[in-house]
């Protein structure tokens, strides 16, 4: 049974390491549905969020095989304890068919923003988990969406469950 | 006083206590090689082709136990090296490559000789480090050694550009490397330790199953005193060969595709196999389904977990040190009361004797052509046991890890992960290189030994005396066994034809080539041409065309479905 899995990572903010993870994920012919890296508070380290899907046995071989990558600090399963995840979505959609307020009530609905307005186009802000914004873009007539962007998923471990280095 | 970047690679070196290095010039590499030019601690070995420097440092490495290294250039000379990389990648031994690179401007812009070296390397090195500033190169070379020779030990590549090589700095070498992301297992846990003993007593029919982490962790007399206590009897891998010692009565050959009769039943009907070091590779356990059939419980001892549960599920695992693992299960075992349960293992015991008197290895002895099995048989006799056999890859390989009995470590050489054709002769020059007083012979193939063959003018500039057995069958033997079993006999491709004359080419080479087509010679030419000490010999063996390698577990297949002789 292939379920989601939710990787975060602490490793070195170094040039390199993240071909070495998205490396490790193709040679061993494993899933990535999403990749999300930045740098933190310590500028030495960057905090990767892997969202990817596998068997049990699989999981277990990504978490070691991370683990195993010499500037992978420290790596943990994110979706064996309580969790928060968020991504955030950028939507552009035409307008050209004068529906803006019907644009702005769902919007409106789903706590979103948008940032941007030209003659044609709303662009659109929205953050949460992907149910969320798989559902906001289902909601939204397909044919109005120009341009979606979403950053993959970012995961922080609930209450006192903290990666430290 | 500052030094050039070049001056430090090599003073890093040095302070590693680095005798040997194996390489080959080029633009992006002079400077270091101008600094080789100017001191006399580290010998560099020329070699023929980049192939051959990764090779012998390879095989230097795996005979020494220390971290073998090699030097290319840029561009080809990395390249051409990847094969060495990847091979010892594979057997998890520790190399530290150095590589040149154009300078830090010009990556990128497609200059002469540049490829994307810490790219192409990732795959297949334990780490690799580009080095743009040569404040950084000390600490990189440091981290590469102790990375390197670490852990589960691997080849780390630091890649040196031309002018990181030639700017000057401070030179300090760290005593110590701190990684924060780094940090090996030594010991096993004790509480599953206990357990381990446990499932060890109340075994009825158990079997140890040694591999290549034995010799990597220098473990051998722990196995031997752990298994001598226990009268379990012992497998050792094609890696594994040597860790425990093959004369002994308790060891009942290596496992797998052509492993023996006894040791792949047992495998499959024991009811508790205990794993030390080895990785439940697919050509040991064949089909894994297969495997599962049979149940019993599996105790694996593995300093690297991604290795644990990987193919095969375990119940006991144990992640640490097999050295310092083995060490602590002898402690609880000498200090236990209990005894494994004799009288099963009496049982046990006789059905693996009336298994080993199935004597699978057997072969005609008395054939009019030269059987290769009796080349081999006849080398162990000739050498006493006490040659280091290095080999390349195919049925040579097989029939060298069949019938040369190795009862210490470190005394077989070859490649067992990748499967290199073409390492014979060069991991037989990084062994003669570190022990020139040792007999060394390459037991090799007409193909296998034609993919690294210019070496043989390495062999001559650095006067190794190596003793090359080449069981010439005018066949890919392997290839051909395959085609024999499993393509109606369509042999595409595996015939040779148009060879060299060895004898005439080991000659212009400045070595002594021999020529032996009777079985009745194989002897006495082994006998002679192991009394020219000083000289390296080609003995050209014109071997039975035709032979096979039995046992053989076909692919797909389980390991007790042998194809006996």
């Amino acid at each position: 049974m292939n379920m989601r899995h939710i990787f975060s990572l602490l490793m070195e903010n170094e040039s390199g390491a993240l071909s070495r993870v998205a490396g490790l994920f193709s040679a061993r012919g494993y899933n990535i549905e999403s990749l999300s890296v930045a740098p933190t508070e310590d500028p030495t380290l960057s905090r990767m969020t892997i969202v990817t899907a596998g068997s049990a046995d699989v999981i277990e071989q990504i978490l070691k095989q991370l683990d195993k990558l010499i500037e992978v600090v420290k790596v943990v399963n994110l979706t064996e304890g309580g969790h928060i995840e968020r991504e955030l979505m950028l939507v552009k959609v035409s307008t050209a068919e004068g529906n803006t307020e019907d644009i702005a009530r769902l919007v409106s609905i789903f706590r979103g923003h948008v940032i941007d307005v030209s003659d044609e186009t709303y662009t659109i802000e929205l953050t949460g988990d992907v149910a969320k914004l798989d559902a906001f873009l289902d909601a939204l007539d397909h044919n109005l969406i120009v341009e979606t962007v979403r950053t993959g998923a970012s995961g922080i471990g609930r209450g006192n469950r903290i990666l430290n280095p | 006083m500052e030094l050039t970047g070049a001056e430090i690679a090599i003073r890093c070196l040095k302070e590693e206590g680095v005798e040997h290095i194996f390489g080959y010039p080029g633009g992006a590499v002079l400077d270091i090689y101008d600094a080789i030019f100017r001191q006399e601690k580290v010998r560099h070995i020329l070699v023929r082709h980049e192939q051959a420097a990764a090779h012998a440092a390879d095989g230097y490495a795996r005979a020494t136990g220390k971290v073998g290294v090699c030097l290319v250039t840029s561009g080809p000379g990395v390249t051409n090296a990847v094969t060495g990389i990847a091979t010892a990648y594979m057997d998890s031994i520790p190399m530290v490559i150095l590589s040149g690179q154009v300078s830090v401007a010009a990556i990128g812009q497609d200059a002469f000789q540049e490829v994307d070296t810490v790219g192409i390397t990732r795959p297949c090195v334990k780490h690799n480090i580009l080095v743009k500033d040569v404040r950084d190169l000390a600490p990189a070379i440091k981290k590469a050694f102790h990375i390197a020779s670490t852990g589960r030990p691997g080849p780390v590549l630091v890649d040196i550009p031309k002018d990181v090589s030639q700017k000057k700095t401070e030179f300090n070498y760290p005593a110590k490397v701190q990684l924060r992301s780094y940090h090996p297992a030594s010991k096993g846990e004790p509480e599953m330790l206990r357990q381990v003993i446990q499932v060890i007593m109340n075994a009825r029919r158990p079997m140890i199953y040694a591999g290549g982490g034995v010799v990597l962790s220098n473990a051998s007399d722990e196995l031997t005193r752990f298994a001598r206590l226990l009268n379990f009897p012992v497998t050792n891998t094609l890696m594994g060969l040597g860790a425990y010692p093959a004369t002994d009565s308790q060891f009942v050959g290596m496992p797998g595709m052509h492993g023996t009769f006894e040791a792949n039943m047992a495998m499959q009907n024991c009811d508790v196999l205990i794993g030390i070091g080895a990785r439940f590779d697919d050509r040991v356990i064949g089909n894994p389904a297969h495997f599962f059939e049979a149940t019993r419980k599996i105790i694996h001892i593995d300093i690297d977990p991604t290795s644990i549960s990987k193919r095969v599920p375990v119940d006991l695992p144990v992640v640490g040190n097999v050295k310092d693992v083995l060490k602590q299960l002898l402690g609880l075992l000498e200090a236990s009361r209990e005894k494994p349960e004799a009288v099963a293992l009496g049982e046990w015991w006789k059905q693996i004797e009336l298994w080993r008197s199935r004597d699978c290895l057997r072969f005609d002895r008395h054939s009019e052509v030269i059987k290769p099995q009796l080349v081999v048989d006849t080398l162990y006799h000739v050498t006493a046991g006490k040659a280091i056999v290095t080999s390349d890859v195919g049925q040579h390989q097989m029939w060298a890890a069949q019938f040369y009995k190795f009862d210490r470590p470190r005394r077989w050489i070859n490649s067992g992960g990748l499967g290199t054709m073409g390492v014979g002769l060069p991991y037989a020059m990084g062994v003669q290189t570190a022990f020139p007083d040792e007999t060394v012979a390459c037991v090799t193939g007409e193909a296998s030994i034609q993919m690294c063959i210019q070496e043989l003018s390495t062999c001559k500039q650095y006067h190794l005396p190596i003793k090359i057995v080449n069981l010439n069958n005018r066949y890919m033997g392997m290839v051909r066994q395959w085609q024999e079993f499993f393509y109606g006999n369509r042999y595409a491709e595996s015939y040779i034809d148009a060879l060299p004359d060895f004898v005439r080419l080991a000659e212009s080479y400045g070595h002594v080539g021999m020529r032996i087509d009777k079985p009745s010679d194989v002897e006495g030419a082994l006998k002679e041409a192991f009394k020219l000490k000083d000289r390296l010999v080609f003995m050209d063996f014109i071997t039975d065309q035709t032979e096979n390698v039995y046992p053989m577990v076909p692919s797909g297949k389980g390991m007790s479905e042998m194809i006996l002789v």
